[in-house]
């Protein structure tokens, strides 16, 4: 699992570089076991709290998503929410004629790639600023535009066909069931992405745009399947809203507290990271939990401590424990050994700058 | 001819977009800051100026000249402490934490005023009342006081920016700050006092649509911060004269949108606003592209 | 120009072992200059060698990892660049950085917003540069290269400083035009003011200057006036070649003025800690 290489420093001292510390074949066996007893829950707990879970994939989902997007790609989209709409719309569309809203679900987050790319083509020339607002933009007059169908229930929406044969216990595990293989799909799929080529493209762009441009880093394109996969992964939460709500409100799925909850949740839990987002979404859940019954409350909680942690402690909560502990589940970086000594700071390619 | 109408109406609402909009078009001119809680801003003025007119029952006009200096106050003070720690940050973090700061508001507004819109009721009833040309073309006084309102505004920031001591500050820190500092211009405090100006004229802008519509928590991106930016980039950025143009385009692009199907008036404008970006997103009076 | 200096006199403007970090690199390495009041001191080197650096750093536009600066005794290390300008160091920087959008009047105005008492007013500008003051009323981005640089200077001037600072005057100019900006300098001077330079041209800054100190990779190579070296020790210095030996001094002495400078000890290349 770790590559290590051999290099002569000036110094003449030896260097090696690694992926990983030893630690991290316990985090994959860890994940593992997370894994299995996470799919067991729905033998072992009451029905109230899958769906509690299911609400956390769904975050934990967009999460990873706006995540890729801001801490990496650099792109602060406030727009993603269209894509969280869209797949809720997709898998409504698909059970309207007569498909299994369960394998309406992957179908659905395809074709919210596939939206992405004209999306993209509107907005890639922006920068930031301008981006921010366009997205927002693109995402409301989607909205718009589908509440003009009458057959999609205009603008009061429909319920989910396909479900009402399902026990409801049947329907909460199975709804649990695939929510976990979609975080499962997106923490994987940042991981992968993250640890290969593209990832290293992304951390160079982001570090400096010009040099990386110059060194040959398409930065359109790569900025492009950042926006795509954003697009299949938001669009794979809105498909698994739509099934847990049993159904799809226009006001429900596009609405922009998507966005605030995605990008609280990377913001506090540290952006550009993996672990970030896992940590950000606990805390959401753990507000949620708390302070539901008072109405508003846990998202202004949630944005002011989002607000703070941008400003003072820009790597986020796992950011701390990064820098005080030196832990890192995903081994995405690189670590430098010199002989003898436990570890160096110089060459520690962080995931996160925070923006 | 009914369109006549609407363009009238259109021109005059774009008086209302421009005031909105004059002060996204300042923060970003100068600090480069997009100030995503901009449209929230306007709308928690006229919440305070409800609140108020409710308290203290003085007329409404009066609110005007208690809750926009305040506005102005909080303004520098935003600027100076949080959006200055951001701007030091990354341009990224400017967004996310002006993100976070909207989203705060409506949901303290939410929490605080319920969903229910409400409006500042205007005393006077001339206001409230219209006059007519011909038989075809109805105009309220209220917005074409709002218009004017608009007009005498964008002279004022105009003379301002032309004339006087920190309108020349402003324009030379937002072309060189670094320059500025080694004339011994503290930015810093200039681009308080130009964020200053922004939430003036946001809540000036805030309490003029109390009076002509209904207030609620979310008004504040659905539809004011989103066709502030539109006016702002359809108008060019860079200038004052050309927010005017985009509001008056947008106002006029939205009421023949409702004219073809009455739910499509703020698509139309949605629609507009994109092709601009898409097409010409420097506006249709800024000579240099820009993005 | 007699560079003659007061036996105990306060410096005016005083660097100590300035050393300045960007990152990894080292800009500026334990760099010490003294000037005194009516001087022209120059600061000579190659690209790179950290003049800029220099003068933005006594600026106040980037903080010294070490070592400090004195304006007349007080030390102005910790100051902010606005409060340095007002206080009397100012700077014209390289590539003018003139107010694009503004004209040259009102460029003019920012520079004296915060300006000290002095002589030098808008008129006494305009008198300096013959042109100005009917294109008063032009946008500054219209001008030539050689106006712009007039007034950029015109806005520090009317800042009345008391050590007037020059990145890279002849950047970009054409050589008569340098020349003619240049020759200003003495009625400049003849106000009372004193003027660090940072010039590429070194038969430029030799001309002109009264003082002189050659950087390179951040370290100081030579310093000393004019009149007191030769040109293969300037091109030794500039160039960080091997110094020819001069009369009894042992070979490969770099020179100072009067007396043999031991080289500095060299820096490790990597600081303990965190990046």
């Amino acid at each position: 699992m770790s590559t290590v290489t051999e290099t002569t420093a000036r110094s003449a001292e030896k260097f090696r570089v690694t992926r990983s510390r030893r630690n991290v074949a316990w985090t994959g066996a860890g994940a593992l076991v997370v894994v299995v007893v996470l799919a067991l829950f729905p033998y072992l707990v009451y029905s109230g709290t899958t769906s509690t879970m299911v609400q956390a994939f769904i975050v934990l989902t967009l999460a990873c998503m706006w995540n890729l997007l801001a801490g990496y790609a650099g792109l602060v989209s406030v727009g993603q929410q269209a894509f969280v709409g869209l797949g809720a719309y997709f898998v409504l569309i698909l059970a309207l004629n007569g498909v299994s809203p369960f394998a309406a679900l992957p179908l659905s987050a395809i074709f919210s790639g596939v939206v992405a790319f004209p999306l993209w083509w509107l907005v890639s020339r922006l920068r930031s600023g301008y981006f921010a607002i366009a997205t927002w933009v693109l995402a409301a007059t989607i909205m718009l535009v589908i509440e003009r169908f009458s057959a999609l229930g205009s603008g009061t929406g429909l319920p989910m066909p396909g479900l009402s044969g399902f026990s409801s216990t049947l329907l909460n595990a199975d709804t649990y069931w695939v929510g976990l293989a979609v975080t499962v799909a997106a923490l994987a799929t940042t991981y992968l992405v993250m640890r290969g080529r593209l990832g290293l493209v992304l951390t160079a762009i982001r570090d400096d745009e010009v040099a990386a441009r110059s060194s040959g880093a398409r930065v359109g394109l790569t900025r492009m399947i950042v926006f795509v996969i954003a697009g299949i992964g938001c669009g794979a939460a809105g498909g698994l809203l739509a099934i847990s709500l049993l159904g799809v409100q226009p006001n429900a799925v596009f609405s922009i507290q998507w966005t605030a909850e995605m990008a609280f949740a990377v913001i506090i839990g540290g952006i550009g990271t993996i672990e970030g987002p896992i940590l950000g979404t606990a805390v959401y859940m753990v507000l949620q939990q708390e302070l539901a019954r008072y109405n508003a409350w846990y998202l202004i909680i949630f944005g002011l401590v989002a607000i703070v942690v941008a400003l003072f402690a820009r790597r986020g909560l796992w950011g701390l424990v990064d820098e005080y502990a030196h832990i890192r589940l995903f081994p995405v970086g690189y670590w430098l050994w010199t002989s003898g000594e436990e570890r160096r700071g110089l060459l520690r390619r962080r995931g996160g700058r925070a923006g | 001819m009914v369109w006549v109408n609407d363009i009238i109406q259109g021109i005059l609402t774009g008086g209302l977009y421009a005031l909105f909009a004059c002060g996204l078009s300042l923060m970003f001119g100068v600090m480069k800051v997009v100030n995503l809680a901009h449209g929230d801003l306007a709308v928690v003025a006229g919440y305070i100026a409800v609140g108020i007119i409710t308290v203290t029952h003085v007329p409404v006009l009066w609110s005007f000249a208690i809750v926009v200096p305040i506005m102005a106050v909080l303004g520098y003070v935003l600027q100076r402490t949080m959006i200055q720690a951001a701007l030091d940050r990354s341009v990224l973090t400017t967004l996310m934490v002006t993100f976070g700061l909207s989203v705060v508001i409506e949901a303290g507004l939410l929490q605080f005023f319920t969903a229910n819109s409400r409006g500042l009721g205007v005393g006077n009833a001339i206001i409230t009342s219209s006059f007519s040309i011909g038989s075809q073309i109805t105009i309220a006084y209220l917005l074409l006081m709002i218009f004017g309102a608009a007009v005498v505004v964008l002279l004022g920031l105009q003379y301002f920016l032309s004339r006087s001591k920190y309108g020349r500050l402003i324009r030379a820190v937002a072309d060189d700050k670094e320059a500025a500092q080694l004339c011994g211009v503290d930015y810093r405090h200039v681009f308080g006092v130009a964020a200053a100006i922004a939430f003036g004229t946001v809540a000036l802008a805030g309490i003029a649509y109390g009076m002509y519509s209904q207030l609620a928590p979310t008004i504040g991106t659905d539809t004011i911060l989103l066709f502030a930016f539109a006016a702002v980039v359809i108008g060019g950025l860079g200038s004052l004269w050309g927010t005017l143009l985009g509001g008056v385009v947008l106002g006029v692009a939205q009421q023949i949108g409702a004219q073809i199907n009455i739910s499509d008036e703020v698509l139309a404008g949605y629609i507009v606003f994109l092709a601009v970006l898409v097409i010409r997103p420097q506006g249709l009076t800024a000579r240099r592209a820009r993005s | 120009m007699t560079g003659e200096r007061p036996a105990n006199g306060t410096p005016l403007l005083e660097v100590r072992d300035l050393t300045v970090n960007h990152g990894q690199l080292r800009a500026l390495d334990r760099v010490s200059l003294q000037v005194f009041p009516g001087e022209v001191y120059a600061i000579i080197g190659a690209n790179g060698a950290g003049k800029s650096t220099l003068l933005r750093t006594i600026a106040g536009l980037h903080h010294p990892t070490e070592g400090s600066i004195w304006l007349d005794g007080e030390d102005v290390t910790k100051v902010r660049p606005e409060r340095r300008a007002v206080r009397g160091i100012v700077m014209v920087p390289e590539g003018r950085r003139l107010f694009e959008s503004l004209t040259v009047e009102e460029n003019l105005q920012i520079g004296a917003t915060y300006a000290r008492k002095g002589p030098w007013t808008f008129e006494r500008v305009y008198e300096l540069f013959g042109w100005m003051a009917e294109r008063r009323s032009q946008r500054t981005a219209q001008l030539s290269g050689g106006e712009q640089q007039s007034v950029a200077i015109g806005r520090a001037l009317v800042a009345n400083p008391r050590v007037l600072m020059l990145d890279e005057l002849s950047l970009g100019l054409a050589p008569v035009v340098v020349q003619r900006i240049y020759g200003m300098l003495p009625q400049i001077l003849a106000t009372g003011l004193t003027v660090l330079l940072v010039e590429q041209d070194v038969s430029q800054a030799l001309r002109v200057a009264s003082h002189l100190q050659c950087l390179l990779e951040g370290h100081t190579t030579l310093e000393g006036r004019p009149s007191d070296v030769t040109p293969e020790e300037v091109e030794a210095a500039y160039f960080g070649l091997a110094v020819l030996a001069r009369g009894d001094d042992p070979p490969g002495t770099p020179r100072s003025w009067g007396k043999a400078v031991p080289p500095k000890p060299p820096r490790p290349p990597f600081e303990g800690g965190k990046s």
